[in-house]
């Protein structure tokens, strides 16, 4: 089953720089990968969004031909995975989550390592890493080890440019990275995807959904949604209300009471509320919280209507077959 | 004195010529879940390590449930509890095993240790797993259990690590709604994480950056005083500078009793 949502085009295999068909992959009793299908386009700068153990990593690592597939079919810039792998490790460039450095080499020395393993040199690619690397030169005799996180990232990233691969596949390049890191270097994928390189980029941040062209959510190894974020927070399916109240956790405890309602989470000083009912026009059930909130004790609430965001579409999907309270063990280094 | 449960005053840290921590002076009050933010490098690491007793400053001064950082160490390392990113949980024990364990650590009676295993267990609902082996459960769960578990011998502060790193949206709010059960419970909580969204949950925030502390007080003051939408908004015109900074760590001297910092990089 495709996940695909209505915003994507007929499959033409020409324009595709990735088609992935009810891919399976397994770890002894552990479903990483659960079918998954997908397809992404030449140019295009397409994001896996999903919390640990969702299945990302194990699903780059099949994409750059470093784990074999249990079942379904991939292929790469036209070439399948597991026949035609040693053609296809040519062309991609990977970043993988952790250890993509060596740490006592220095910056120059990890660099250089990279380009002579692809049969190149630092000097032959300048023009394409070059608006990253000028950033790390000031820098090229030190440690891997000793540098920030946000410019490891950024030399972690040169290394997998340093071969001119046609596509980049970039791993959570910004877990556990401070938010100004984080921005300047999607503004640096940014202008990568402008040279017209297709890059694909797994992270468990879903404000950063909003980056890319198009998102797949995934969680448990499956697909939540395809599409283009904004279809994906288009597709959300009841009203979305922000409540706003000084006693916070109290007034979520009093909401999570009320008859009528379907959700209330935490977002930031927001409390986002939706609602059984919903058939109910936006008024009604805006004039109907307000009232409870007011009659519970809560006169400084303010309720308004929101936009959804990918994070609560997110949470409707996995919340709709929540199986996070049962036991169900899943794998830690490989999915 | 009672409601305050942390205190610093000039709290400083250097390493050889470099500076980490420079002068930091702030207050956690009695049941404030406060958010202890700053970019990578900026020194939050550092200054944490000191208020929980395991890095001795180079100068000012802090307090820290009533306990003094140079000369109360052990004090302060048994009234409070500590949540890493996600490591400080035994995997090949079971959960009940994990709580009698810290349990007897912190030096609770059987009985004790007893009672709270069932209450803890049956509050996270996590009573039909608590025999399984705590590396088969999914990670929001073992991030719960650690949480519970840093609270075990009801320390008066928790200092909390990155502590949802990875983990879903809805585990993430769960783990909050735990947080802000043990604030009204009493329980002040200093939290470090690079959710800004997370940021606005907490009743007051500060930013280290570069080594000090360049905003501090609730998520709407700071909000309006700098004129932005949002702590991502703030965080990001705050931080920048601490980014061209670029702390060396080869100048640091060793500190083989300390903790790994930022060892997801």
């Amino acid at each position: 089953m495709s996940a695909e949502g209505s915003g994507s085009r007929i499959p033409d295999p020409g324009s595709r720089s990735v088609v992935v068909q009810e891919l399976v992959k397994r770890f002894g009793s552990t479903t990483a990968l659960d079918g998954v299908t997908f397809g992404v386009e030449k140019g295009e700068l397409f994001g896996f969004i999903g919390p640990d153990g969702a299945g990302k990593t194990t699903l780059f690592r099949i994409l750059v031909t470093l784990l074999v597939p249990g079942s379904g079919r991939a292929s790469v810039l036209g070439l399948d995975v597991v026949r035609e792998y040693r053609a296809l490790r040519q062309r991609v460039g990977y970043m993988a989550g952790r250890f993509a450095l060596y740490p006592d080499l220095s910056v120059e020395e990890n660099l250089r390592f990279f380009a002579s393993v692809f049969g190149t040199t630092i000097e032959r690619e300048y023009a394409q890493i070059a608006p990253i690397y000028t950033q790390l030169e000031p820098f090229k005799d030190r440690r891997a080890a000793a540098l920030s996180g946000g410019m490891k990232q950024k030399l972690a990233l040169c290394c997998a440019l340093v071969h001119r691969p046609d596509i980049l596949f970039l791993d959570e390049p910004t877990t556990g990275v401070d938010a100004v890191s984080r921005r300047e270097f999607w503004d640096l994928l940014g202008n990568l995807k402008q040279s017209g390189l297709t890059i694909i980029v797994s992270t468990p941040y879903m404000d950063e959904a909003d980056r890319c062209d198009r998102v797949a959510l995934i969680h448990r190894g499956r697909l939540l949604a395809v599409d283009a974020p904004s279809a994906i927070t288009g597709a959300f399916d009841r009203p979305l209300l922000g409540v706003r109240a000084k006693e916070r956790y109290k007034a979520l405890l009093a909401m999570r009471r009320y008859e009528h309602a379907h959700s209330v989470y935490p977002f930031g000083e927001v409390i986002h509320y939706t609602d059984i009912r919903t058939d109910a026009p936006v008024n009604q059930l805006d004039q109907e919280l307000r009232a409870f909130l007011a009659a519970s004790g809560f006169a400084d609430a303010s309720v308004e209507p929101l936009t959804p965001t990918v994070e609560d579409t997110f949470i409707a999907r996995t919340a709709a077959s929540d199986e996070s309270r049962i036991p169900n063990p899943e794998s830690r280094g490989a999915a | 004195m009672s409601d305050v449960a942390i205190a610093a005053k000039d709290l400083t840290r250097t390493f050889g010529s470099f500076t980490a921590v420079d002068h930091i002076s702030f207050e956690v009050r009695t049941g404030e879940v406060f958010g202890f933010l700053g970019a990578n490098g900026a020194g939050k690491t550092t200054a944490m390590r000191m208020l929980i007793g395991l890095l001795a400053p180079s100068g000012g001064t802090a307090r820290v449930a009533g306990h003094d950082v140079y000369t109360e160490s052990e004090a302060i390392k048994r009234s409070i509890g500590y949540m890493s990113q996600r490591f400080s949980l035994y995997e090949d024990l079971t959960p009940r095993e994990n709580i009698r364990l810290y349990g007897g650590i912190y030096g609770l009676t059987r009985q004790q240790i007893r009672e709270r295993t069932e209450r803890m267990l049956a509050r996270l609902g996590l009573a039909g797993v608590a025999d399984e082996q705590v590396h088969s459960l999914p990670l929001g769960w073992r991030q719960k259990l650690a949480f519970s578990v840093a609270l075990v011998h009801e320390p008066r502060i928790v200092f909390l690590d990155e502590p949802t790193s990875g983990v879903d949206p809805i585990t993430r709010r769960q783990f909050w709604e735990l947080i802000y059960e043990a604030a009204s419970a009493g329980t002040t909580v200093l939290v470090t994480t690079h959710y800004m969204d997370e940021a606005e949950y907490c009743d007051r925030i500060s930013i280290m950056v570069a080594g000090r502390i360049g905003a501090i007080g609730t998520p709407a003051d700071l909000k309006k005083q700098f004129g932005v939408d949002s702590i991502d908004e703030l965080f990001v015109r705050l931080a920048r500078p601490t980014a061209d900074r670029i702390p060396n760590p080869e100048s640091r001297i060793p500190d083989p009793g300390a903790a790994p910092s930022e060892r997801r990089q």
